[in-house]
């Protein structure tokens, strides 16, 4: 016996597990992270992964824990970023699943392609995007990532690769399509691209004085643009309850840019960071500076504006100008509340957005979206409905009020959204998504252990 | 796991017929449906405490355990985690004995360092190891004032807890950065079955409200609570009483 254990327990290889969370940064836990290049580094950690199992991670833009796997491996995808076809006619690109959006972003923008689906962030990897089957302003019109993808190749707990798609093993292809990793890993992916013919927005923006007038805009105008979103002010109460700022857009056309801009329509360059350092006392996100800094953005905005050109990263990404914009929170963190009610319960939205705007627990973002259609993605969140998603701190009395909201939710056959989820309770998870024992059944097809799971498949017990 | 707003999903309670144990059930479940394993001897109260956690909105799950059995710590780990993970184990058994018997009775007194020690940290060895490999989870321990400073009405109990005390608390330091945490609850008199018949001391306090500052210590991630908070200023000031004064004072 040695004398002394030590307090964390060493790998083979003496690599000591790291301190993982996502981008709330609430609930760490230790894992043996791995930097995986290729297909052959991925089956050896598989090899080696007992007892704990393993799990991919992307560029951890999950605000939960759902690329965390405590006392176990993790998968550091980012180095499988490789392109590794590329078809121009048909705007089809097949690339390793560790490659970033903002990648895929730099190098086809100018090629005169854009990603089939961004959301607010691009630094997301595809394996992120397919797992979490993401969504962004397009979906009234155009669905979810994983529509666009044509194939994947994934490496099950068996060390089999199997390549699947929407007509190839539907079944495993839409479990692991909003699947979290669970269904095995992500090596590669044919995606369909948007064509486009520049790089700049058509946006129009609306001001809105409250939550009933935004939501009969967005039901009567939303199918006239491509991309829609609204901007809520979550602190504004009584009768500006619900006050928003609405943008609306499309790809311009070449003929449409500024004759200036007609020279290089597809000239793409993203916005110099700027970061956030890591020294935010808590509590510094209180009532008093978010409701100012509320206001200020509320009257900043146009009351209504027609074709206004903006480049990609103003109209896609704003928040990616401030780097790691997540510190702001402070040391404890915080939770992103995003769900989704069906058309016709527009009532629960608003008492959602009510009691939380009652509750004082200051919401920095509150985004309201239409969603289209649903697919068949099992653990899919997008479903006919609104989807609204806010921001807030770490705070006492948070579990309770948010319990509450999801109660309310769920009784009208709404849902929460897993990539942002970190503490939904399990019983409640399983009543917002009927198909979770499908899901369930095709895991326990390819992966009959468990190899697979992350603190979030331990904690919604998935 | 502890979720990000610090609810729990399952709970162990080793002593799981103890009145601050079931108190602690109790209030994690006005929270949240949880999965909860109890350790305890099989007797007709574990029965009956099941059944009201139960009814209470739990998943019980019930493992023998028993203090006096050097073999039982492993196994009822063992059986405690097969189900899943525990994310929170709070140890609470423990027995108080009769310190007129135990001045006189060798036996006595080996049986109860036997239970309140010897078992105490054989429990608290076994989870730490469990939750090291599963990479997180919290421990609680129930310790007491009485270990602050042992006194002559109850020196055999309080050494027994100053020994648990001091091994919880080097513990905790031991698994720093394991994603394990350790919480050691010092509460003065509680008014439960332990304490049943003996006129209650100053500042005595209940299962709930023991259960209240378990429940709140965990989610703050804090090492050390006193119960009630008063009973920290109270023992630190009788810690450095004079000797000969602390041995007349009626404690
Ligand atoms: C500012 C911001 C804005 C956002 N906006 C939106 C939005 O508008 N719409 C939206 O839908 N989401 C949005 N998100 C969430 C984000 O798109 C998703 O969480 C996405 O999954 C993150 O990708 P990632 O590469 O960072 O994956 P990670 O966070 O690292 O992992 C997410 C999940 O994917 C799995 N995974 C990752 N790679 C693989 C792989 N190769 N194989 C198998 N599984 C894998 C992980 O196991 C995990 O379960 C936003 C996030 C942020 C921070
Ligand atoms: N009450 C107080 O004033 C007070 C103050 C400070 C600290 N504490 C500590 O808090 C903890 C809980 O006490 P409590 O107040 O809740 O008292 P309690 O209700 O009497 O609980 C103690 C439990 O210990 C169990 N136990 C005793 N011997 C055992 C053995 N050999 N094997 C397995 N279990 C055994 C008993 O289970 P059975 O049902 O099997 O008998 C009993 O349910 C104890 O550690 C105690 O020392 C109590």
């Amino acid at each position: 016996m040695p004398d002394r254990t030590p307090a964390v327990p060493l790998d083979a290889a003496g690599r000591s597990p790291e301190p993982l969370s996502g981008w709330g940064r609430t609930a760490p836990t230790p894992a043996l992270v791995d930097r995986v290049h290729d297909e052959a580094d991925v089956r050896k950690v598989l090899a080696e992964a007992r007892g704990r199992g393993l799990v991919a991670r992307g560029l951890a833009r999950s605000y939960g824990d759902a690329a965390q796997n405590a006392g176990g491996h993790v998968l550091d995808m980012t180095g499988a970023d490789r392109v590794l076809d590329v078809d121009l006619a048909a705007a089809e690109v097949e690339v390793e699943a560790g490659i970033s959006l903002d990648r895929l972003m730099n190098l086809f923008v100018p090629l005169g392609m854009f990603v089939p689906v961004t959301p607010g962030t691009r630094y997301v990897t595809v394996g992120g995007a397919i797992a979490a089957d993401i969504h962004g302003k397009n979906h009234h019109v155009a669905g979810s990532f994983s529509q666009h993808v044509q194939w994947l190749d994934l490496l099950t707990a068996d060390g089999q690769v199997h390549r699947v798609g929407p007509d190839q093993d539907p079944d495993l292809f839409w479990a692991t399509a909003g699947g979290m990793g669970l269904t095995g890993v992500i090596l590669r992916a044919r995606v369909r691209m948007k064509p486009i013919e520049s790089a700049q927005t058509l946006v129009d923006t609306d001001r809105t004085p409250d939550l009933d007038s935004l939501m009969t805009l967005l039901t009567e105008t939303d199918h006239l643009y491509d991309y829609s979103v609204a901007w809520i002010d979550c602190v504004a109460k009584g009768a500006r309850m619900g006050r928003s700022v609405l943008t609306r857009g499309r790809f311009a056309r070449r003929d449409e840019l500024p004759a200036r801009k007609q020279a290089d329509p597809l000239r793409y360059s993203q916005s110099v960071k700027v970061s956030v350092p890591d020294v935010f006392p808590p509590g510094l996100l209180n009532v008093v500076t978010v409701s100012a800094f509320n206001e200020l953005w509320y009257r900043k905005s146009p009351k209504r504006k027609r074709d206004q050109l903006q480049s990609i990263p103003t109209f896609f990404h704003p928040l990616d100008g401030v780097g790691a914009w997540n510190r702001i929170y402070g040391p404890r963190g915080f939770v992103q509340y995003q769900v989704t009610v069906p058309f016709g319960h527009e009532e629960t939205m608003r008492r959602v957005l009510e009691r939380i705007s009652s509750s004082g627990h200051a919401s920095f973002l509150a985004v309201l979206k239409r969603f289209g259609e649903g697919n068949p993605g099992m653990l899919s969140y997008p479903s006919p409905g609104w989807t609204l998603a806010l921001d807030i701190p770490v705070v006492s009395g948070l579990a309770r009020l948010l319990d509450e909201l999801d109660e309310q939710v769920v009784e009208v056959g709404g849902r929460t959204y897993l990539a942002k989820d970190s503490r939904v309770r399990p019983e409640l998870f399983a009543r917002m998504y009927p198909r979770l024992e499908e899901f369930r059944a095709v895991r326990a097809r390819v992966d009959p252990d468990g190899v697979f799971t992350s603190d979030l498949a331990r904690r919604l017990e998935l | 796991m502890i979720d990000a707003l610090g609810s729990v999903g399952s709970l162990l309670l080793v002593g799981g017929t103890s009145d601050i144990a079931v108190a602690t059930a109790r209030r994690y479940l006005q929270e949240r449906p949880l999965r909860v394993v109890l350790a305890a001897r099989d007797t007709e109260r574990r029965s009956a405490v099941a059944g009201q956690l139960r009814a209470a909105g739990a998943t019980v799950e019930v493992v023998d355990f028993d203090a006096e059995d050097r073999e039982s710590p492993e196994r009822m780990v063992a059986e405690a985690t097969a189900g899943g993970d525990v994310d929170v184990a709070l140890v609470a058994f423990g027995l108080l004995g009769e310190q007129e018997q135990l001045a006189h009775d060798p036996d006595a007194v080996a049986a109860l360092a036997q239970v309140n020690y010897v078992a105490a940290v054989v429990v608290g060895t076994v989870l730490a190891e469990r939750m090291r490999a599963q990479g997180h989870g919290t421990i609680v321990a129930l310790s007491s004032v009485a270990g602050e400073r042992a006194r002559a009405s109850n020196y055999v109990y309080g050494s027994t807890k100053a020994g648990m005390d001091a091994f919880y608390t080097g513990l905790a330091d031991s698994v720093a950065g394991s994603g394990v945490s350790v919480l050691v609850v010092r509460p003065g008199f509680v008014r439960s079955k332990m304490t049943e018949g003996l006129p209650a001391a100053p500042l005595a306090t209940t299962p709930e409200a023991v259960a209240e500052a378990v429940v709140a210590g965990v989610r703050k991630g804090r090492h050390t609570v006193w119960v009630p908070g008063a009973m920290r200023w109270v023992m630190s000031g009788l810690r450095h009483t004079p000797r000969a004064l602390f041995r007349r004072l009626p404690l």
